[in-house]
């Protein structure tokens, strides 16, 4: 597979490693080696032309440009920008274009010049397009055939939406509510304004049109459904519900393939749902639902590092799981989606893994936990004393010797203590209670004294 | 002359059976007019009246005696007169004209508050008090009189052997008002704290139609108090009125600013919170108690300590509690220690707390007798809430109120109005 794209992309290559400014980045095509030495960059560094390969549509672009914006490394980001250029010259967006060549600013060769002569004939051609479109919108409106203005709509949405228009191209997509007639025609019409609503951000519209899509009294093909399912785990990961999205990822059936690729990959169906899921979920809830789950073994097979590092982190090998961790940070901090979710789900995943570590035991040696978790032992008591704070752990630190002590709450002590506590406050709120309603009967005499 | 020498006589020769109490009572109303208009000459007819017999008659001429506009010097003469009064006069007599009774108290108070030796006014006040309540749960005028004594004499504790009284009967809204102020006051000054809160509580949630500076004063030291005892301030409850919950918070902000800010636990903001507001809280005599909060912030972070660790070296108890050196927080856990607040003991040779679980295991005598002391009390208490709600759903008044909002109802709908008022 390496091999391969080696050889196809072979030429460009030269081109970018003659025009880079010095010998920094003189070879791109070989980062392993490198971010070998220097652990900050992560482990393996991304390969973004197998990456790109996963996607089609506008989502690579977005995607690349993302990563050339986010990997602060000139060589990564010159190579999405190429992958983005030529995606974009088979497309017909000249606005964005014109911006990623303005990204590229000539430093990949005169064959990524700004092309103007390309975008006079793309904005001829779609004037023209649009126009064409207008007149014959207009033609079926005065038809009043129903069938006909919704694929009228439905055609000028298509042209704003290849035209990077999103907003104009989400606007006709609803529009076309109006004329649907059969639940196929609703559910296109779902699909469509959820792929732009992704593309837009707007996840609020997303899951709305998810449900919608889902209550047609037509029974959904699995494709269709698969593809409900991812948009519905999108929005819930984007409004940081990371239980609700991991049970939407986890129920994808592997129908999806590789249907969707203009949103999302079956790789990322594994990686999102199988992080969302070791944030969230308990222990038998990650055996029944994810390890168990047949489903969802055949995306995990995509994707070695989640199989592993969710197999390891049932199996309680906590090292080896943070360490799969650490290595698909970078990468995942390039992904679209993801991001932001990084750091929340590796805390939430971590402090899983901590409770979890220390559940069994009734003394912990606090050197050998560290150890197991690859950190000091002061960090390890900060976090572990966050954790007792906030009541998840039931145990105690012995600073002096550095042991952690499981803490069994005596239920007798603490229950004569809820006991006089809860008297004690009765006792309170009735004196209060009483008081407040003789000085309403008080004022209420008051009144009625004043009447007579 | 002649008629005060005759209705001195009255009152010699009517002081006997409770029927003859009551006609020198009309016959002393009809020449009240005429002992006020003689009263600078009444002092010597004091002399010859007794005042456990005589103790109606009495209190008409110290009433009128007093109500005579006095030069300073001349105005501690009638002092003695009315310790001795209130000392010695019979409860019976006295309970026939209560308003003057309380009148002579009153002035009593601001003679002791001129000369500015309230302590003498708290013995004499304390007796009045007690002559003057029906029962233990009655509030009278006087108990608020009785507390501001306590407070500028700072003889707190005088001020316990009232307040722990429970109160239920209230004649004057405004006496509660002050009555409850000052006792979380006398608390606050023993470190009574939770006492304390719950009088300050009493002011704010007691129903009201318009605030009055009693409250907004009381909401300032409820504020400071919750954050000494409980590290936040509570919301307003249901109960609460609606004036109380829109409006208070916008008289005392600064107070507000400085929960808020201790709600983030960092020594440093909070200080400059005090800083910045520093005269506000002079000027509102509160600078002590926002001192005591401020040192209340060690207290809560070393206790949340004992929550996680079971050996800490004080070293890390001063950085984790913000304390500038080990011998600092030494001295903050030990003085913790001493009152109880936490259980641990300090190893001075290697600089280690260690914290201990709480010894009281609910198994001695004392304990139990504690417990069983609080049932016989919930019991009492209990009993009065339900002859309260008995003798309320009796109450005429409250029946045609519910009954005129009951009409506005449907027949269908009564069950779940009723429901709403259960």
């Amino acid at each position: 597979m390496n091999g391969d794209d080696e050889g196809v992309v072979g030429a460009p290559i030269g081109d970018d490693a003659m025009f880079s400014d010095g010998g920094s980045v003189d070879d791109p095509r070989r980062p392993p080696a490198r971010a070998g030495k220097a652990p900050a960059a992560g482990g393996e560094q991304m390969d973004v032309e197998a990456y790109a390969a996963l996607y089609t549509g506008r989502t690579k672009v977005a995607r690349l440009l993302f990563i050339a914006e986010r990997c602060g490394n000139e060589g990564m980001q010159l190579e999405a920008l190429r992958m983005v250029h030529d995606e974009i010259k088979r497309g017909e967006d000249s606005h964005l274009y014109a911006e990623v060549v303005a990204k590229i600013g000539g430093r990949l060769g005169s064959q990524y010049d700004f092309d103007q002569t390309w975008v006079d004939t793309v904005d001829r051609r779609a004037e023209l397009r649009k126009e064409k479109l207008e007149n014959e919108l207009s033609a079926y409106k005065t038809n009043m055939i129903k069938e006909s203005i919704r694929m009228g709509y439905n055609d000028l949405a298509d042209f704003y939406y290849s035209h990077g228009q999103l907003g104009d191209a989400f606007k006709n997509y609803v529009r076309t509510r109006d004329y649907c007639t059969t639940s196929k025609h609703i559910i296109q019409m779902c699909l469509n304004i959820i792929l732009v609503s992704i593309e837009l951000g707007q996840f609020m519209h997303v899951s709305n049109y998810v449900s919608k899509a889902e209550l047609t009294p037509e029974q959904l093909d699995s494709v269709t459904h698969a593809k409900l399912r991812c948009a519905a785990g999108l929005a819930y990961l984007e409004t940081k519900k990371y239980k609700l999205a991991a049970r939407k990822f986890l129920e994808t059936g592997p129908e999806l393939g590789n249907n969707y690729t203009d949103v999302i990959a079956p790789q990322d169906v594994a990686t999102y749902g199988g992080l969302c899921a070791l944030a969230s979920f308990d222990r038998t809830e990650l055996k029944n639902k994810v390890i168990d789950n047949i489903n969802f073994r055949n995306f995990l097979e995509l994707v070695p590092e989640v199989r592993e590092l969710i197999n390891d982190f049932y199996a309680s090998r906590y090292a080896s799981c943070l360490a799969y961790l650490e290595n698909l940070k970078p990468n995942l901090l390039l992904d679209i989606h993801l991001h932001e979710h990084v750091e929340t789900l590796y805390l939430e995943i971590r402090h899983k893994a901590i409770i979890q570590y220390t559940h069994p035991f009734i003394s912990v040696d606090l050197h050998t936990m560290a150890s197991a978790f690859k950190t000091s032992v002061a960090g390890l008591e900060k976090e572990l004393e966050a954790l007792i704070t906030e009541d998840q752990i039931q145990a105690r630190i012995d600073s002096h010797n550095k042991i952690l002590y499981a803490r069994h709450a005596d239920q007798r002590n603490a229950t004569f203590q809820r006991v006089l506590q809860t008297g004690m406050e009765f006792e309170r709120d009735v004196r209060a209670m009483l008081l407040r309603a003789n000085l309403i009967k008080h004022e209420s005499m008051l009144k009625t004294t004043k009447k007579h | 002359m002649e008629s005060v020498d005759a209705v001195v006589a009255h009152i010699q020769g009517l002081s006997g059976s409770p029927e003859e109490v009551s006609q020198l009572h009309s016959l002393l109303k009809q020449s009240e007019d005429a002992l006020r208009s003689q009263a600078a000459r009444l002092a010597p007819f004091l002399d010859q009246l007794d005042p456990s017999t005589h103790t109606l008659g009495y209190l008409f001429f110290l009433e009128a005696c007093l109500s005579e506009p006095n030069s300073s010097e001349q105005a501690g003469y009638f002092n003695p007169y009315v310790v001795d009064f209130i000392n010695s006069c019979s409860i019976e007599q006295m309970r026939l004209a209560p308003e003057k009774f309380i009148s002579v108290c009153k002035s009593l108070k601001d003679q002791v508050m001129q000369f500015e030796v309230p302590i003498r006014g708290i013995a004499p006040l304390r007796t009045a008090i007690r002559k003057l309540q029906t029962s233990s749960e009655q509030l009278t005028t006087l108990h608020s009189d009785y507390l501001i004594l306590c407070l500028l004499a700072k003889c707190y504790k005088a001020g316990l052997s009232i307040l722990d009284d429970d109160i239920f009967d209230i004649d004057q809204p405004r006496d509660l008002f002050l009555f409850c102020y000052y006792g979380g006051m006398i608390n606050i000054g023993l470190k009574r704290f939770r006492k304390a809160l719950e009088c300050l509580h009493n002011v704010i949630t007691a129903p009201m139609t318009s605030l009055n500076a009693i409250v907004v004063e009381a909401y300032k030291k409820y504020i400071l108090v919750s954050l000494i005892l409980n590290r936040q301030v509570p919301p307003f409850p249901k109960y609460a009125s609606p004036t109380v919950q829109r409006n208070l918070k916008g008289y005392t902000q600064p107070y507000i600013d400085l929960a808020n800010c201790y709600a983030t636990g960092t020594f440093s903001e909070l200080e400059a919170c005090i800083q910045t507001n520093l005269e506000k809280f002079q000027s509102d005599n509160n600078l002590g108690l926002v001192k005591q909060v401020l040192s209340s912030l060690y207290k809560h972070n070393i206790q949340r300590l004992t929550q996680t660790y079971l050996t800490l070296s004080l070293e890390d108890i001063a950085n984790a509690t913000q304390l500038e050196t080990p011998k600092e927080a030494e001295m903050h856990v030990l003085r913790m220690i001493e009152d109880s607040e936490i259980f641990a003991t300090i190893n001075q040779k290697d600089g280690m707390v260690s914290f201990q679980e709480d010894p009281e295991q609910y198994k001695t005598c004392a304990m139990i007798e504690h417990i069983d002391s609080s049932i016989q009390s919930l019991m009492v208490l209990s009993r009065k809430l339900s002859s309260l709600d008995e003798h309320i759903s009796c109450d005429p008044a409250y029946l045609t109120k519910i009954g005129k909002e009951r009409q506005k109802f449907d027949f269908d709908e009564f069950d779940s109005v009723t429901h709403k008022f259960l």
